[in-house]
């Protein structure tokens, strides 16, 4: 079965010949078409594109070029602009948005021959944990169809974890791939800030934002964000260090590697939960790894900090969205003040708005002081005690979410406690910090995720610690039943 | 701290963001509980804290020759306004 197989082993199949990239991206086209409509992952299909695309790669291959993610088909979260192809970021305010040019992220994967097969579902402008406020409707978990996938990269989750793709992109502000990919039971990647390009990525909050990738394995992850990562002029903030060679290193013993556990983060959690965790480093220790306790006390200021610093940021970022330049426009406005403000007012969905007036409110005169720069100081805090965990210890685990996914419906009414999901990934954003999270077993049918935290650039030592762990254990290779 | 109808119209106002009567009540309730929320920062001692503006240290704002890269393009990005004459994005009369 095709959408069973690791990017290694399809490219081995498309190198001696067995299969053509067409063959193969007609395979996932058809399970997209068959499988899509009961989970609403994706919101635009490419399959032309994506068969023309194909049609290229193979034409490349055959006059002898090599490359682990040519002729390999991906789906990109609807965040990243697609040239000539509609670019929603789950919202009203762009479903009639056809991207001018291509983010930086997609004309990378493109050179590389990856064939896009459709853009997938998110939260509206990424701002969700669980992929409900989407303009285009949720995202059903393929674990259990009336549970959410988590958020914001929902729809690249649940793809990944129908197989709809080998891999997908995603990004994360706040744990926005490390929740969803931990709540469908896939591996996803969030890269240190700076280390992928955030050019042609629809803005949520700056200092925050940072795209990777959604995968059946490290292994794969592996290949997939060596071709995504590097300096990129066009991004300001992106990294000028050199991309290493990840999948290289991924088979690197773990001898005397200090993993610290996260005090924190086993505060409340459910005994069923935390067995989950301690059956991991049992495996950890097996391979010859060392544990040490840690402590970040003041981690649990990490999701007041970022429900400040997020909406500011983003209500800087969505004031581009005016109604005159691009996107939703209302009827018959009576004067520019009405156009901005019923464009704006009806374009964007209730959380979006929630946030942008959050942000407001943070930022607004007299306020300013007692909430902007107050959360950015103790985003220092919350920064200087990973450093600190990082002079006892090489990696940080821990759980991904605190629950598995729940029911759609469950928390949507009550932001509050929507935004406490993200409690345990939250602080890898603040710090800027690279984090991985794989699978690590089941409570009650559904997929639990082992959260890595690492040092920053230390993408090759939290893929090559993910790697031995899979090649230890089965969890990344169960699939939903009726998606084997 | 709980916000009233009146913040959250000036808040509304400031953002450019029409809100219905319906939601308005949903927006001050919710509104006020993440204000309250993330009131626990003020509680924390950050006296001798410098802010944090950037995830990484020692980042400088990267500067590039001031020269020509990019092509004039408008027609293709105007392509997505939702009005546009002779090049220009129209918007309703602002000067009688």
């Amino acid at each position: 079965m095709l959408h069973t197989l690791s990017i290694g082993e399809l490219g081995e199949s498309l190198s001696s010949g067995r299969i053509s990239s067409v063959e193969l991206t007609r395979h996932f086209l058809e399970r997209i078409e068959r499988l899509n409509p009961a989970l609403n992952a994706l919101i635009t299909t490419t399959a032309e594109l994506a068969l023309a695309q194909a049609s290229a790669a193979d034409l490349r291959r055959a006059a002898g070029e090599r490359g682990a993610l040519l002729g390999i088909p991906l789906i990109h979260k609807d965040i990243f602009c697609t040239d000539g192809v509609r670019t929603s970021c789950g919202s009203r305010m762009l479903d009639n948005f056809i991207a001018p040019y291509d983010a930086t992220v997609v004309s990378r994967l493109k050179e590389a021959g990856a064939i896009m097969l459709g853009k997938a579902n998110m939260d509206e402008f990424a701002m969700g944990s669980s992929n409900e406020t989407s303009f285009y409707g949720p995202v059903k978990n393929p674990w259990d169809t009336t549970r959410v996938p988590g958020g914001s990269s929902g729809g690249s989750a649940a793809a990944t974890a129908a197989r709809l793709a080998p891999f997908a992109t995603g990004t994360d502000t706040g744990g926005s791939i490390r929740q969803p990919a931990a709540l469908t039971g896939v591996t996803g990647v969030k890269p240190t800030y700076g280390r992928v390009s955030r050019y042609g990525l629809v803005a949520f909050a700056s200092s925050l934002d940072q795209a990777g990738v959604l995968a059946h394995s490290a292994a794969d992850a592996a290949e997939v964000l060596k071709v995504m990562a590097g300096f990129d002029p066009l991004d300001s903030t992106s990294i000028d260090a050199p991309v290493p060679d990840y999948p290289a290193t991924l088979g690197a013993p773990l001898t005397g590697l200090k993993i610290g556990l996260l005090q924190e983060f086993f505060d409340g959690l459910e005994a069923r939960n935390t067995a989950l965790i301690h059956d991991a480093l049992k495996i950890y220790r097996s391979l010859g790894a060392q544990t040490v306790e840690v402590s970040l006390p003041h981690l649990p200021l990490s999701v007041p900090t970022y429900y400040v610093v997020a909406p500011a940021e983003c209500s800087s970022n969505l004031s581009r969205f005016d109604g005159v330049r691009f996107g939703y426009r209302c009827e018959n406005p009576a004067d520019l003040a009405d156009l901005y403000k019923r464009s704006r007012g009806e374009g964007f969905g209730a959380e979006v708005k929630r946030r942008i007036m959050t942000g407001t409110y943070v930022l607004s005169a007299g306020y300013f002081d007692a909430y902007y720069l107050k959360a950015q100081k103790v985003r220092r805090l919350i920064t200087d005690d990973f450093r600190a965990a990082f002079g006892k210890a090489d990696l940080l685990i821990g759980p991904t979410t605190p629950t598995p996914a729940f029911s759609i419906g469950a928390k949507i009414d009550d932001p509050v406690t929507m935004y406490l999901n993200d409690i345990y990934t939250i602080g890898a954003n603040l710090a800027g910090l690279p984090g991985l999270s794989l699978p690590c077993g089941f409570v009650e049918g559904l997929p639990m995720g082992l959260q890595l935290i690492g040092p920053h650039f230390s993408e090759a030592k939290l893929l090559n610690a993910a790697h031995r762990f899979q090649e230890a254990t089965d969890w990344h290779r169960l699939s939903p039943r009726g998606y084997e | 701290m709980s916000l009233t109808r009146q913040d959250v119209e000036r808040i509304a106002h400031l953002a450019r963001l029409s809100i219905t009567e319906q939601e308005m009540p949903v927006y001050v309730t919710s509104l006020s509980s993440i204000v309250d929320f993330v009131d626990a920062l003020s509680r924390v001692q950050t006296a001798d804290v410098e802010p944090m503006a950037h995830p990484l240290d020692g980042q400088h704002q990267r500067l590039r020759a001031d020269g020509v890269t990019q092509s004039d393009q408008h027609e293709k990005y105007q392509a997505n306004a939702p009005a546009v004459q002779a090049g220009l994005y129209v918007v309703p009369r602002v000067i009688e």
